[in-house]
């Protein structure tokens, strides 16, 4: 206790030192006159007298020495000093000050708010108990190696696997809600009752599904998300036990899930209805629409619970006609939620990693430069009495203040570079990464940013070490001459500038691949035109729709109301709209050919008699369809160029029949047009052949409208919406956009340009450090030889050969960077072959105009200290020395 | 003076508190001279490790300082006991005390035993 108060008043004492050292003098001057007045008194001279009494003392300065070190703590105060001496220097040098800790700042926050999103994404665990056990169980088939699972598969597999503790199945859906301002529509999900315990998620409030409530015969149930909890009760606990008609049908609410809890396959579900084989889907083999989730069984790894199920679907196959080709596939469920986003951080982190390398090499070489010119300082200290131990000392101080400063800005430059890219995801891809709801300066995050200052830390403080050496006291002190170090320092400065050109090459050639990557997919062929389209989901009640009749009067009349909106060309609805995704498939036969029970999977589209002419792609041959292709006519379909060129080569298809895989009189259809290939996939995939059928003669109680309009299409929604709720009181909407903007927020669109324009701004940033940087190399070597120059220049050589002088130092420089950027990002593009789309990782332009974009960056960096150089005078620079 | 003693480490600390308790509110050149006086002139004190010692105490609360005027009439600066100084005065004491009787035990011839 004693000492710890001592030891406080010492540290505070390191404040008062002024003070308390001038009343020391005082005391002191007190005590020796005391004795010298003693010493008089018994009989001394004056002289003596003061002899003695200094000597009794022990000495007036030691005496202060020994005081002043009780009086504070020596390390700390000595810490302080070199702090206080730190801080002078980085204020006489505001400007070196500032660009090492904003392009030290610029690097570190980039990687700790990349960081984080690795973090969210990839580091923290799903919310489930021991995520790692649970896979991902879907059916496969060559066309699509993850396709859905159906209803009667999914029995069977859960009944026949011999490697999983449970299986379980689910999927999305959304649901009408009737409140007091209107109907209302709230995204959900169907699960099969065990779907919670085999994710290990226990209800924070009432309970988990029973075994059998997903059967046809219970009573309806359904668990609340918190999200919806929140959002429909208030969060009031008396939710539990409630009835809420979802969709016509009425649930009774059993339980609310945990706050943190979300299951990405399925965005932000806030119903999770028990999974009953209510629909007609459920009760076909052939019809797929589940997701399956099943939690391994101790010691079985993914690869054998593959093998099992792969067998289980093979003696499916065997059993069933409509299993035909139907394998399974079995992946960990993180990998399933991840597989997109993961290639794309991890990219991001490696080039915020590489702009980090930069701004630190950056950064050295401004640090080297420095400690160049205090080699004198340091051998003035060092002649003073400072031991190397202190001289480092003083140095680690320094870097430690520059990253120490760097990371609080870099800090809070990275929170707010995590929001600002937070906001800039639309708000559908977020609700497909919840995991980014996480994203937060949390602990690993702060951990990983304190791990990166202290490894720069060192770095900064090791670096001057390699340039001043202690020994050579004298050297330094007659440096006169700074010929000598100069060279040596170039030396080193030189392969600092060719790893920083070459680090900003790769990733100006990445950013250059995605780019172009970026601008393919853009401009992808679309097959119609997608200027002056509005669209807006709309989607029927579960009770009172179930069939064609039901359904066609409201969905006329919903048609008619919009086509009459002023501003509007014409109107039509379709059951998906074009850029979704491949799917939605029918299995096609041709009438007059050999079957042996293949799947011909072909994408089938419901729509209207007017959807060509709305979306406008260019038909090939035949016919659109008409008002009289209705249910009272013969059946006909068009199909697109795809279809045409993959099963009838060489053949006129118009006039032929197909059906399906029964040929039942109801499937057949007559092709009456064939249109070119509209893309109904997402902008990265291929295009699958494809059928249109009449909305008429096949409706569905989900689709969409899609409306051409003569003036903006955004101005239109409005109205559009207020139309169709006039039309259909009881249908609910959803989704209502453009179609240019649902193209531009589609998420292969969005993911290329995000990562496009974030790795193009590393890129800027590299290139213009690089540029700084050089410039910097060349701009002091030039300083150190002007001497040099102006000798040569006496002795007759031309501004010309000076020019050419530093400039073939920088080219020599830029090349050898730009050879070796060149190597590596051919490297690194092959690595993120996947993400790139329409180019080669060693796309030749991009490589030539990344080499060009950086010679004249150089060039310029360059010119400026050659310019210089050359317009020496020779008389000042021989007299300067 | 060639045999005078040393101070023993530690024990300077103790003299002083002692001294102060003696003797009331004293100056640092008192301090010393009376140290010296109480041990019969057979300590050798240099008296410039008596304030650093003087300043260790004053950070530990043991003695608290104030300006006041001497004797002869010059500024000087006075130390005097605070509370928890003669607490911690009698614990060193008694603790002095234990350990100079155990020491004791050794040194004097074993009569006891006999």
């Amino acid at each position: 206790m004693r000492t710890l108060r001592a030891a406080l008043t010492r540290l505070l004492g390191i404040c008062s030192r002024h003070r308390r050292e001038d009343e020391f003098a005082t005391e002191i001057e007190t005590h020796v006159q005391m004795q010298i007045d003693d010493n008089v008194r018994s009989g001394m001279s004056l002289e003596e007298a003061r002899r003695a009494a200094l000597m009794k003392l022990g000495g007036v300065e030691q005496t202060k020495q020994a005081y002043r070190e009780r009086g504070t703590m020596p390390l700390v105060e000595s810490v302080w000093q070199d702090l206080r001496f730190t801080f002078r220097q980085l204020i006489k040098n505001p400007a070196f000050a500032v660009t090492a800790i904003v392009v030290l700042a610029l690097g570190l926050g980039a990687s700790v708010a990349i960081f984080a999103f690795v973090d969210a994404a990839l580091i923290k665990p799903l919310p489930y108990r021991d995520p790692s056990r649970l896979v991902y169980v879907t059916e496969s088939v060559p066309m699509i190696p993850l396709a859905n699972l159906s209803y009667m598969d999914y029995q069977d597999w859960k009944k026949q696997n011999r490697v999983f503790t449970s299986m379980d199945a689910m999927t999305g859906s959304a649901y009408s809600l009737n409140t007091p301002s209107g109907l209302q529509l709230a995204p959900g999900a169907r699960v099969s009752a065990g779907f919670f315990r085999t994710l290990g998620v226990v209800p924070i409030l009432g309970r988990d599904f029973l075994p059998n409530e997903d059967s046809l015969s219970a009573a309806h149930a359904v668990i609340l998300s918190y999200n919806g909890w929140q959002k429909w009760f208030a969060g009031r606990p008396d939710a539990i036990g409630q009835s809420i008609t979802l969709s016509g049908v009425t649930y009774t609410i059993v339980g609310v899930l945990p706050q943190d809890f979300h299951f990405a396959l399925r965005g932000r579900a806030e119903f999770w209805a028990a999974l009953q084989p209510v629909g007609g889907c459920e009760k076909r083999r052939s019809c797929h629409n589940l997701i399956g989730v099943a939690r391994l069984k101790d010691g079985v790894s993914v690869a054998t619970a593959k093998a099992d199920l792969v067998s289980v679907a093979r003696q499916l196959e065997a059993q069933y006609a409509e299993n035909k080709g139907q394998s399974a596939a079995v992946l960990p469920l993180s990998e399933s939620i991840l597989k997109n986003i993961r290639p794309i951080l991890l990219l991001l982190l490696g080039g915020a990693f590489l702009l980090l390398l930069i701004a630190c090499v950056n950064v050295a070489s401004l640090l080297l430069v420095r400690s160049e010119s205090r080699k004198r300082e340091i051998a003035v200290r060092g002649a003073l009495g400072a031991g190397p131990a202190r001289l480092i000392r003083q140095f680690m101080t320094e870097g430690f203040v520059l990253v120490a400063a760097s990371s609080v800005l870099a800090l809070a430059g990275s929170y707010a570079a995590m929001r600002v890219l937070l906001s800039l995801i639309p708000k559908d891809m977020l609700g497909n990464m919840p995991y980014l709801q996480s994203v937060e300066l949390n602990g690993r995050v702060l951990a990983f940013a304190g791990a990166m200052a202290l490894l720069v830390a060192i770095l900064f403080s090791l670096t001057p070490l390699l340039r001043v050496s202690f020994s050579h006291v004298r050297d330094g002190l007659g440096q006169s001459n700074r010929g000598y170090a100069g060279t040596a320092w170039r030396r080193l400065g030189a392969n600092l500038i060719v790893v920083e050109l070459a680090t900003a090459v790769v990733l100006l050639v990445v950013a250059g691949l995605l780019g172009k990557s970026f601008y393919k997919l853009s401009h992808v062929e679309l097959g119609f035109q997608p200027d002056h389209l509005a669209t807006v989901g709309v989607m029927a009640p579960d009770v009172g729709y179930e069939k064609d009749e039901q359904l066609l009067p409201p969905t006329r009349k919903i048609l008619e109301r919009v086509a009459a909106l002023p501003g509007v060309q014409s109107a039509a609805v379709t059951t998906m709209l074009p850029v979704t995704y491949n799917g939605n498939t029918t299995w096609i036969r041709f009438v007059g050919r050999p079957f042996h029970g293949e799947h011909n999977e072909v994408n089938e589209r419901d729509v209207s008699a007017n959807y060509f002419q709305t979306i406008k792609p260019s038909l090939i041959s035949g016919r659109y369809f008409t008002e009289t292709d209705d249910a009272k006519h013969p059946g006909v379909v068009i199909i697109n160029r795809k279809l045409a060129n993959q099963y009838f080569p060489g053949e006129d298809p118009l006039g032929k029949q197909i059906g399906d895989t029964e040929l039942s009189a109801k499937s057949l259809r007559q092709i009456v047009g064939v249109v070119d290939d509209l893309r109904e996939s997402p902008l990265d995939e291929q295009t699958w052949p494809a059928v249109y059928i009449p909305f008429e003669q096949s409706a569905s109680s989900e689709f969409s409208v899609v409306l051409r309009t003569s003036q903006a299409p955004e101005a239109m929604i409005p109205t559009l919406l207020s139309a169709v709720h006039q039309a259909a009181p009881d249908f609910a909407t959803l989704d209502e956009d453009t179609m240019e903007r649902r193209i531009s927020d589609s998420e292969s669109a969005y993911l290329h340009r995000s990562s496009a324009w974030l790795v193009g701004g590393y890129a800027g940033l590299a290139l213009l450090l690089a540029v700084v940087g050089l410039y910097g190399v060349i701009a002091y070597s030039v300083s150190q030889r002007t001497r040099e120059i102006g000798v040569r220049m006496a002795l007759g050589a031309q501004r010309a050969s000076v020019y050419q002088l530093v400039m073939s130092e920088a080219g020599w420089l830029t090349g050898v960077g730009i050879l070796a950027g060149l190597l590596c990002s051919v490297g690194a593009a092959a690595l993120m072959r996947k993400l790139l789309f329409g180019v080669q990782a060693w796309d030749f332009s991009t490589l030539l105009a990344v080499s060009f974009v950086l010679a004249a960056a150089a060039l310029v960096a360059s010119y400026l200290p050659a310019r210089r150089a050359a317009s020496v005078n020779p008389v000042d620079a021989l007299r300067a020395e | 003076m060639g045999d005078k003693k040393d101070v023993w480490q530690g024990t300077l600390a103790l003299m002083v508190l002692k001294t102060l308790e003696t003797m009331g509110p004293l100056h640092g050149y008192g301090i010393a001279r009376r140290i010296e006086q109480t041990s019969g002139d057979l300590l050798a004190l240099n008296y410039g490790t008596l304030y650093p010692a003087l300043l260790k105490l004053e950070q530990e609360g043991s003695i608290a300082s104030e300006w006041g005027t001497s004797d002869n009439n010059r500024k000087a600066k006075f130390y005097s006991l605070t509370r928890a100084g003669r607490k911690q005065l009698r614990q060193e004491a008694r603790d002095w005390e234990q350990t100079t009787s155990i020491l004791a035990r050794f040194l004097t011839p074993d009569e006891e035993q006999a």
